[in-house]
C-alpha cells in the first residue's frame, strides 16, 4: 500500500504524504544501486507483470530493473506478442493475467484511464506506466525526487514546464505533484499545445519561453511528438525549436545559475533541447533515469507488500 | 375493442388542452372519451386509481435507437417498446442508423411490421437524410415517407457537405418532413471522446470543443434561411447552439430542438467522477455546467421543443472497454421521467412545462397526432406515481442495454400504467375494479 493506495495509477489521487512516502523510500532504494551487488531479497517470491499495449524502452526496462533488484520475478508482456492483434479485450487480457497470480500488473497503454479498467478487474495492485494523456504517475514521482535531490526541496520553487502539455501525461502527473510539495507551476508552449482549462489545475500558462523560464528552479522540456506536426499544432520543428526550444545561448541568458534541465526523455536533440544543453552541466537527465529505476523499487516495494525487515536499510 | 377504463381521482397533467387539476379520465374504444372533474362510473367499467398520481398524455420520443434491423443483441423494436412504455412513451421515433439502414421502404415496413407484432408502443420510423448515410446523395423521401417515415435524419452522423445539406432542406418540403440533424463538424470533432474543457484536460481524454456542434448549427440556420425548409436539432448540448436557435426562432425561421435527460441533468464533471466509466460516453457529449445552465434554460423559455432521450442500447462488448474504444451512447427511456422530474424538484423547470415537453411538444414538432388528451384523441395515457422513490438497477431494465450513467442511483417518479390506444401495456398486474 501507499497511503491508502493499493494502486499507483494518477498522483492526482495522491496526497502530499504519500508522495513523500514514496521518494523518501527511493532514498535507500537508490542507495542499493549504488551497492557492487545491486539485489536484496525484499521482493523474493513476489512477481511483476509488465503489460506494455505501447512501445517503451526504457519505461519498461526501468521497471524490470526496479523488479530485478528486489528479487521480484519479472515478466513482460508486450502488445506485439499478446493476443490484442486477436481480438481480445483489455479486460480479458488483464484477467488472463491476473489468472497467473501477479503480484502487480504494471501497464502501459494508449487510452487514458485503462489502468482504472484494468484495477476495477483484478485482485493484484496496478501501476500505470502511462496511459495516453492522462498520468505517467512514476516519471512524476521521479520528477519530485530528482528535483528536491538536486534542489534540496520543491517547496517556493518555480518549475517550469515547456512543450506539448496538451499529449504530455508527464506534465499531467507533475502538474498534480509539484504543487502538493510546495512548487510553483508554469506551463508553456504555443497556444495548440496548452490544453483547454489548464489553468484551473493551478499553473500559469505562458507562450512565450524566456517569460516561462526566467527566474526558475527547475525546467521540464517535454519531448516533441513527430506526429503533431502536421495535426496541424505547429507547422515545423525548425519553427518550434526558434520559439520553445532550448539552446546554449537562451539557456545562458535567460536561466537562472542554479536552474536545473529535466527531460523524460527520449530528446529530439535539437528540436526541444540542444545538444550542448542537454549534455551541460544543468542537465540532471541521466540522473532522472537512475532515480526512475529507485522510485519504482519503492513503488513495487510499497504495493507488492515486502517485508521491512528484508527491505532496504535506513527507511522503510 | 377494448374495455372502457375510468382513470380516477389523479392530477391530469394534459398541457395540449390547458388541463391542470384533479380529473377523471375515461377511455372508451381506445379514444378519450371525456376528461371530466365528476363523471359516473358504471358498474361495469373498468377502474384505474390515480389518487395522488398524475395522468398525462402518453409521453413522445422523437429520437431512439431500436437497433433492429441487425444489431438485435443490442436491442429488438420489441424490447426497445417495451422499455419505452415502462417509462410512459406511448410514442417513439426510430432512427434509421440500423443494419442496413433504413433509406427505403422495406426497411421502413419492417420496423412498423415488428412494432405491430410487439404492440406496445407506437414506433414511428425515421429515414435517412443520404442514401446509405453516406452523406453524398438524397434518399428517396417520397417512397419513406408513403411507406410511414415521419422525418428524416442522418443521426450519429452529421451531413457534412453544405451543398448536400441545402438540397436536402429543400427537397424535405416537396414531402414535408422534418429534417433532424445531429450537429457536429467531425474536423472540430478529431478524435474527440468527451467535452474539450478542465475534464477532459484532467482525464487526458481528447476534447471535443462546443464549437464543433455550434458551426454546424449556424452553418444549418443559414441554409434554412436560405432553402424555406423545416430543421429539426437533435440533442442540443451548447450554450452556442441554444443561442443560435432563439435568435433564429425569434427571426421566425423554422426550427426546433430537442434536448435530452442527461444533456439537462449531467456535466463533463461527472464523467471524471465516474473514473472514466463509458456509461457516461455519448455523443455529443457531456459538456459543461455552463451548457448544461444554457440548455435548461433553452427548455424553459420554449426554445428548446421537446426532451428526447436518445435512447442508444449496446451491449458489454461495445461498452466493456477503454473510454476511448467504447461506443457512444445510452439508454434513457425508462429512466427520462425520473430524471427530468427530479430536475423539476430542484427548480429546473415547471413540472407543467416537463409534461409539455415529454408530450405536446414533441408531437407538434413531428407533426404527430398525440401528446394530448383531447377527447377523441387516440387514448395513449401515462399514469405516473411521483411519490415513489426507485434505485436504477440495470438488470432490472426491460431495454436490452444495460448503459446507463444513473445506476445504482436513487430517483423518483415511476409509471405505473401505460395506456395505448385504450390498452394497459404496462401496469400494475392487477387493477382495481
Amino acid at each position: 500500500m501507499i497511503g491508502r493506495h493499493k494502486h499507483c495509477i494518477a498522483l492526482e489521487d495522491y496526497s502530499r504524504e504519500e508522495i513523500l512516502e514514496v521518494i523518501d523510500l527511493a532514498v535507500s532504494m537508490k542507495e542499493v544501486l549504488q551497492r557492487p551487488i545491486k539485489k536484496v531479497p525484499s521482493l523474493r517470491g513476489k512477481s511483476v507483470v509488465n503489460l506494455f499495449f505501447e512501445a517503451s524502452t526504457r519505461t519498461r526496462s526501468s521497471f524490470e530493473i526496479a523488479a530485478k533488484v528486489l528479487s521480484a520475478d519479472a515478466l513482460n508482456w508486450t502488445s506485439a506478442s499478446s493476443s490484442v492483434t486477436k481480438g481480445e479485450t483489455l479486460v480479458d487480457t488483464a484477467r488472463n493475467l491476473e489468472a497467473m497470480r501477479p503480484d502487480v500488473l504494471v501497464i502501459r497503454h494508449s487510452a487514458g484511464g485503462a489502468p482504472r479498467l484494468v484495477a476495477a478487474r483484478v485482485g493484484c495492485s496496478v501501476v500505470s506506466a502511462g496511459d495516453g494523456a492522462h498520468e505517467h504517475p512514476s516519471q512524476g514521482l521521479l520528477d519530485c525526487f530528482t528535483i528536491r535531490e538536486k534542489l534540496g526541496t520543491l517547496e517556493g520553487k518555480t518549475i517550469a514546464i515547456v512543450g506539448d502539455i496538451s499529449h504530455s501525461r508527464v506534465a499531467r502527473s507533475d502538474l498534480h505533484a509539484f504543487p502538493k510539495l510546495g512548487a510553483r507551476v508554469r506551463l508553456c508552449g504555443p497556444p495548440t499545445m496548452i490544453p483547454a482549462g489548464v489553468e484551473r489545475l493551478g499553473a500559469t500558462v505562458h507562450h512565450e519561453l524566456r517569460e516561462a523560464v526566467e527566474g526558475a528552479d527547475a525546467v521540464i522540456m517535454l519531448r516533441i511528438q513527430h506526429e503533431r506536426i502536421g495535426d496541424p499544432l505547429i507547422p515545423n520543428t525548425r519553427e518550434y525549436s526558434k520559439y520553445w526550444g532550448l539552446n546554449a545561448r537562451k539557456a545562458q541568458e535567460w536561466l537562472k545559475p542554479s536552474c536545473v534541465i529535466l527531460h523524460p526523455g527520449p530528446i529530439n536533440r535539437g528540436v526541444e533541447l540542444a545538444p550542448e544543453v542537454a549534455d551541460g552541466p544543468r542537465s540532471v537527465i541521466l540522473d532522472q533515469v537512475q532515480n526512475g529505476v529507485a522510485v519504482r523499487m519503492a513503488i513495487l516495494y510499497l504495493l507488492a507488500g515486502g517485508s521491512p525487515a528484508e527491505g532496504a536499510e535506513g527507511k522503510a | 375493442m377494448s374495455e372502457t377504463l375510468f382513470i380516477e381521482g389523479g392530477r391530469v397533467i394534459d398541457p395540449a388542452g390547458g388541463v391542470d387539476g384533479v380529473r377523471t379520465v375515461v377511455v372508451r374504444d381506445g379514444r378519450i372519451a371525456e376528461v371530466a372533474e365528476r363523471v359516473e362510473r358504471p358498474r361495469d367499467a373498468r377502474a384505474i386509481d390515480a389518487k395522488g398520481r398524475w395522468v398525462t398524455p402518453g409521453f413522445v420520443d422523437l429520437h431512439v435507437h431500436l437497433r433492429e434491423p441487425g444489431q438485435e443483441y443490442k436491442e429488438t423494436v420489441a424490447t426497445g417498446a417495451r422499455a419505452a412504455v415502462a417509462g410512459g412513451f406511448t410514442t417513439i421515433c426510430a432512427m434509421p442508423n440500423t443494419k442496413p439502414v433504413n433509406d427505403n421502404a422495406s426497411v421502413t415496413e419492417l420496423v412498423l411490421a415488428r412494432a405491430a407484432a410487439a404492440g406496445l408502443a407506437r414506433v414511428l420510423p425515421v429515414g435517412c437524410i443520404s442514401r446509405g448515410q453516406a452523406g453524398e446523395d438524397l434518399a428517396e423521401y417520397g417512397e419513406l415517407r408513403a411507406a410511414g417515415c415521419v422525418a428524416v435524419s442522418d443521426d450519429g452522423k452529421p451531413v457534412v457537405s453544405s451543398g448536400l445539406m441545402r438540397r436536402v432542406l429543400e427537397y424535405a418540403r416537396a414531402f414535408g418532413l422534418v429534417v433532424a440533424v445531429h450537429e457536429e463538424d467531425p474536423a472540430l470533432v478529431g478524435k474527440g471522446v468527451m467535452h474539450e474543457g478542465p475534464a477532459s484536460t484532467r482525464l487526458g481524454l481528447k476534447g471535443i470543443p462546443a464549437a464543433a456542434e455550434d458551426v454546424m448549427v449556424v452553418r444549418d440556420l443559414a441554409l434554412l434561411e436560405l432553402t424555406g425548409g423545416r430543421l429539426h436539432v437533435q440533442h442540443v448540448s451548447t450554450r452556442g447552439a441554444v443561442r443560435a436557435i432563439r435568435e433564429a426562432k425569434q427571426r421566425g425561421l423554422a426550427v426546433t430542438a430537442e434536448a435530452t435527460p442527461h444533456h439537462l441533468a449531467l456535466t463533463d464533471e461527472d464523467v471524471a467522477a465516474s473514473g472514466y466509466s463509458t456509461d457516461f460516453k455519448m455523443n455529443p457529449p457531456l459538456r459543461s455546467a455552463e451548457d448544461v445552465k444554457a440548455v435548461r434554460e433553452g427548455l424553459a423559455d420554449g426554445t428548446v421543443d421537446a426532451i428526447a432521450t436518445d435512447h442508444a442500447p449496446h451491449s458489454p462488448v461495445e461498452k466493456d472497454l477503454e473510454f476511448d474504444a467504447a461506443m457512444n451512447g445510452i439508454v434513457g427511456l425508462e429512466t427520462a421521467f425520473s430524471v427530468c422530474l427530479d430536475l423539476a424538484r430542484k427548480g429546473v423547470l415547471p413540472e407543467r412545462r416537463l409534461i409539455e415537453a415529454l408530450t405536446v411538444g414533441p408531437a407538434r414538432t413531428f407533426g404527430l397526432a398525440a401528446g394530448t388528451l383531447a377527447k377523441g384523441a387516440a387514448a395513449d395515457v401515462a399514469v405516473l406515481d411521483v411519490g415513489a422513490e426507485w434505485t436504477v438497477d440495470p438488470e432490472k431494465l426491460h431495454s436490452k442495454g444495460r448503459n446507463t450513467p444513473w445506476k445504482g442511483k436513487r430517483l423518483p417518479g415511476r409509471c405505473v400504467y401505460t395506456i395505448v390506444g385504450g390498452r394497459i401495456v404496462h401496469g400494475e398486474s392487477r387493477a382495481e375494479r
